[in-house]
C-alpha cells in the first residue's frame, strides 16, 4: 500500500450531490457488461423463444385468418413471450444482489433508489429487445410475411411489454430468495403465456380459458402488439390491462424494496 | 430488546476510534445508525452537522462493511469504477486501487478474490469519496496476521492526513494496537471511553497472590484499598488498589510465601466491564457528551 499519494479531506461545504440520483452511463455500461457475462440467462432468454416459435409455427391447421396471418400472429406472441422472459429474468437479478449484500453496499453511496431501479429496468428491457429482435430475425428467415410498417410497429409494441415484466421481475426479485427465484418464475410465466393467448390464439382455447384470459397480465400487451397485424376495433381494456398490471407490479416492487432496505 | 441505548459519541477529526465489545453489544447497530442504514427509535443521529443520509450522499461518510456487499461477477476495477460513478467527485480509480494495494488484481473477478483482497476492495470503495469519516465494521474478520497488519498500516497512513476512522471490533489486541481511543460497549451502552491506557486503568489496581495457611479473610479485607479477597485452600487472591500495602502486610505480619503482584491488562478491563453483571459506572469519562 503506497504512502506517496496525496490525500486531502476537502472542506465539507464544497461537497456536491450528484444529479439524477446517481444515474449515469458508466453504471449502465458496467451493468450491461455484467449481464452479458451471465451467459446462461442470455442464452435461455434468446434460445427458448426461438425454439418455441419453430415448434408452434407449423400449426397451420389452426389458422384463423389464413396461414400467413397465423404464422405472423404466432411470431408476435412468441416475441412478447421473449420480451417477458428476458425482462422478468433481468428484473429478478436483484434477488442475487440482495443476497450478496450489494443493495446494502449501494445504500452507503449517494445512489438514489429510483436511479438504481431505472438502471435495472433499462438493462432488463435491453435484454427484452434482444429477444424480440432474434425472434423477428428467425421469423423473417422462416418466411413470415408482413408489411414493413407492421414489422416495425408490432416489434416495438412487443418490446414495450418488457416494461411491464421488468416491474414483475423486480417484484419477484424482492419477494423471493435468489436460490429459487427462476424456478418459481418459470411456471408463472408459462401460465401467463398459455392463458394470455401468447402461444395459441385465444379463439382456439376452451371457453373457461377464454374467460380467464382478459385478467392475465399478458393479455393486454399481446392484444396491443398484434393489433397492427390483425386490425379491427381497438379495445380500450387492453390498454387498461397494461396500465393496471404495470402499476400493480411497480407498486408491489417498491413496497418490498422499502421493506428490504430496512435493517431487520 | 434494545440493541443500543443512549449512546453519545463525539469524534475528533483525524482520530482513530474503536468500538469494542462482545457480540451483541450494539457495535453494528451503532455503525448502521451513523451510516443511515438504521434509525434510532428515539433521539437523533447527526454526522458532521447533518443527517446520516445527507452526509452519505455528499460522500462525507463511507463504510467498509463486515462481509458481502460485492458482486462476484464484476472485476475489481469495474466495481471501483461503478462506485466512483455514483459520486459527484471522487478520487481517481487508479489512485484508490494503489492505496488499497489491489492494483495488481484489478482485472480479477471479485468472486475469485480472497477474503483479504475483497476487504481491501471494500476499503478502496470507501476511499473513493475522500470521506471525512470512514466507518469500518469488523474490517479484518477473516484476515491473516500479515493481511491485518498491512490493512491497518494503510488505515493509519490515511488517518494521519486528517480522516476520522471509527471501527468496530471484538478483537481486543486490534483496538489496543490501532486505536487512539477505545469506546467500550456493553449491552448497547458505553461503559468506558478513553485511550487504551485510560480504559485499562478503569479496571485499575492489581492482583496480589500468595501462599498463606489459615488466612484471615476479615483482616485481609480490611486492608486499605482491598476490593475482594478469595481464599482457595492455601492460596489467597486479593484484588486491590494498593498492592504495596497488601504485600507489605503479607510479608511482615504473616507467614505468606510466594507473593506475586500482577497488573491488570486491557483484557481484564474488557472482561470486567463487559461481563454480565449490572453495568458498573466508571468514574472517569463515562458517557461523554455531544453527538457524533
Amino acid at each position: 500500500m503506497s504512502s506517496r499519494l496525496p490525500v486531502a479531506v476537502r472542506p465539507l461545504t464544497e461537497r456536491r450531490v450528484l444529479p439524477l440520483g446517481g444515474f449515469n452511463l458508466t453504471f449502465l455500461a458496467i451493468e450491461i457488461r455484467r449481464l452479458l457475462r451471465n451467459r446462461r440467462t442470455v442464452a435461455v432468454t434468446v434460445i427458448v423463444p426461438v425454439v418455441l416459435f419453430l415448434l408452434l409455427k407449423s400449426r397451420k391447421a389452426l389458422a384463423v385468418g389464413g396461414v400467413e396471418l397465423a404464422a405472423a400472429s404466432t411470431m408476435i406472441g412468441i416475441a412478447v413471450y421473449g420480451a417477458m422472459l428476458a425482462a422478468t429474468s433481468g428484473g429478478a437479478m436483484v434477488s442475487i444482489e440482495r443476497a450478496l449484500g450489494w443493495s446494502r453496499q449501494l445504500r452507503v453511496t449517494p445512489l438514489r433508489p429510483a436511479a438504481y431501479i431505472a438502471i435495472k429496468i433499462l438493462v432488463a428491457m435491453l435484454l427484452g429487445l434482444t429477444s424480440v429482435a432474434v425472434v423477428y430475425i428467425i421469423g423473417a428467415i422462416d418466411g413470415v410475411q408482413m408489411t414493413p410498417a407492421t414489422w416495425v410497429l408490432t416489434g416495438i409494441l412487443a418490446w414495450a411489454a418488457s416494461l411491464l415484466f421488468a416491474s414483475f421481475g423486480l417484484f419477484m426479485g424482492y419477494l423471493l430468495p435468489s436460490e429459487n427465484v427462476m424456478q418459481i418464475i418459470g411456471p408463472i410465466l408459462a401460465i401467463f403465456s398459455l392463458f394470455g393467448g401468447l402461444f395459441v390464439p385465444l379463439a382456439l382455447l376452451p371457453s373457461v380459458m377464454q374467460d380467464i384470459a382478459p385478467y392475465m397480465p399478458t393479455y393486454g400487451v399481446a392484444s396491443i402488439a398484434r393489433y397492427p397485424l390483425v386490425g379491427g376495433v381497438f379495445d380500450p381494456t387492453w390498454l387498461l390491462s397494461v396500465v393496471v398490471w404495470t402499476a400493480a407490479f411497480a407498486a408491489a416492487a417498491s413496497v418490498l424494496f422499502r421493506r428490504d432496505t430496512r435493517r431487520t | 430488546m434494545r440493541a443500543v441505548d443512549g449512546i453519545d459519541l463525539h469524534l475528533d477529526l483525524g482520530e482513530i476510534a474503536a468500538l469494542l465489545g462482545p457480540n451483541g453489544a450494539g457495535k453494528t447497530t451503532t455503525i448502521d445508525m451513523i451510516l443511515g442504514l438504521g434509525r434510532p427509535d428515539q433521539g437523533s443521529v447527526t454526522v458532521l452537522g447533518m443527517s446520516p443520509s445527507a452526509a452519505v450522499s455528499r460522500g462525507l461518510v463511507a463504510a467498509v462493511m463486515q462481509t458481502g456487499g460485492l458482486l462476484k461477477d464484476l472485476t475489481v476495477r469495474e466495481t471501483v469504477r461503478l462506485t466512483a460513478s455514483l459520486y459527484a467527485e471522487s478520487r481517481p480509480v487508479e489512485e484508490v486501487l494503489e492505496r488499497a494495494g489491489i492494483s495488481g488484481i484489478a482485472e480479477r473477478l471479485v468472486g475469485k478474490c480472497s477474503g483479504g483482497e475483497q476487504q481491501r476492495l471494500r476499503f478502496a470503495l470507501a476511499l473513493l469519496p475522500d470521506p471525512a469519516l470512514m466507518a469500518l465494521d469488523e474490517p479484518t474478520a477473516g484476515m491473516d496476521v500479515e493481511g491485518r497488519r498491512d490493512f491497518w498500516s494503510a488505515i493509519r497512513q490515511d488517518a494521519e492526513r486528517g480522516r476520522t476512522v471509527l471501527f468496530a471490533t471484538h478483537y481486543l489486541e486490534e483496538a489496543d494496537a490501532y486505536a487512539d481511543r477505545i469506546i467500550l460497549l456493553r449491552q448497547g451502552r458505553i461503559v468506558a471511553d478513553g485511550t487504551a491506557a485510560e480504559v485499562r486503568s478503569l479496571s485499575s489496581g492489581r492482583s496480589v497472590r500468595a501462599s498463606l495457611a489459615e488466612a484471615d479473610k476479615a483482616t485481609l479485607s480490611g486492608l486499605p484499598g482491598v476490593r475482594s479477597v478469595e481464599i482457595r485452600g492455601d492460596r489467597v487472591l486479593i484484588q486491590t488498589m494498593d498492592s504495596d500495602a497488601v504485600a507489605r502486610y503479607l510479608l511482615t505480619a504473616t507467614k505468606a510465601r510466594d507473593v506475586e503482584i500482577v497488573a491488570h491488562n486491557l483484557e481484564d478491563a474488557f472482561l470486567n466491564l463487559t461481563s454480565d453483571e449490572p453495568a458498573p459506572v466508571p468514574e472517569n469519562r463515562a458517557g461523554v457528551g455531544t453527538a457524533a
